[in-house]
């Protein structure tokens, strides 16, 4: 079944994610990123940062995997197309961000195997006075359902 | 690590210097999908990634974004914070592709009273596949 406009606004719960140091860690060895900014406090704190950060991409690893999307979707037909981040506030070790997952547009386009969807899902991380840190913006692409 | 950019002197269509990753690892994946927590198999399981018609597993696009991001945190170096960071995501990458980043000075404007520098960020493989291709804004302090 294709999805309509019905779906942009609709919100999961909000979830708390707390950044570890431990998960950070990992998060860079993955990558093989060895920038002092997430493990050298002093350079940190002499940086336009002012102090440790995490990676550009590390909001997207802020999920605890169990919350609930707002909408029902069948990963077989989903391809993420692109990922963008708006930063607005540095996110640092041991912050408590909340969290909550949007759907803020949902389009259609004729591509060369008919029509496809494209849906895009933002995260919101707001920290505890309520303030916006950081949105991630995945953009999918909603292939159309084989008969 | 690359040298040290002063941001200030950066011009229109000059040229960044590129980052070549090491060739990416099935270790490696693993590690990103622990630290991500996306343990789709299509990253992890040769054969599952064979069934669906792939010759094997195949990176995490969002690694290839880390790269970019690593690159980009890079060339902002100690004088700027990064505002906005996109990538659209291009061809496969598998185990034992090494990747390289590189970037191009797009713009370089005022906002808010703050100097901003709009980036344009490819990375692709030896070979010349573009994996990802994207953008970044970088604001001085």
């Amino acid at each position: 079944m294709d999805l309509d406009k019905s779906v942009i606004g609709l919100t999961s719960d909000e979830y708390v994610f707390e950044v570890e140091s431990r998960h950070v860690g990992q998060f860079v060895t993955a990558i093989g990123d060895d920038n002092p900014l997430y493990t050298d406090d002093q350079y940190a704190k002499e940086s336009a940062y002012v102090g440790l950060i995490v990676p550009p991409t590390f909001p997207i690893a802020m999920n605890d995997g169990k919350v609930k999307m707002p909408l029902q979707l069948d990963h077989r037909r989903m391809l993420h197309g692109e990922q963008e981040f708006l930063y607005y506030k540095p996110i640092r070790i041991g912050d408590q961000l909340r969290c909550q997952i949007k759907v803020r547009d949902l389009y259609d386009k004729e591509g060369k195997s008919g029509k496809m969807q494209f849906l895009k899902l933002d995260t919101e991380m707001n920290d505890q006075t309520g303030e916006l840190v950081c949105i991630s913006r995945m953009n999918i692409v909603y292939r159309a359902a084989k008969n | 690590m690359i040298k040290d950019w002063v941001l200030e002197d950066l011009t229109v269509d000059q040229k960044l210097e590129p980052m070549m990753k090491p060739p990416i690892t099935k270790v490696q994946l693993a590690q990103y999908a622990g630290a991500s927590g996306d343990f789709n198999p299509l990253h992890l399981d040769d054969g599952f990634a064979q069934k669906i018609g792939m010759d094997g597993v195949i990176a995490h696009g969002m690694l290839v974004m880390g790269f970019l991001g690593e690159y980009v945190m890079k060339i902002a170096g100690k004088k700027a914070r990064v505002v906005n960071f996109k990538m659209r995501f291009g061809k496969m990458t598998v185990p034992g592709d090494e990747i390289r980043c590189s970037g191009v000075v797009k713009r370089t404007y005022e906002e808010e009273g703050k100097r901003r520098i709009a980036l344009d960020l490819t990375a692709e493989k030896v070979s010349g596949e573009v994996v990802g291709s994207g953008s970044a804004i970088l604001q001085l302090t």
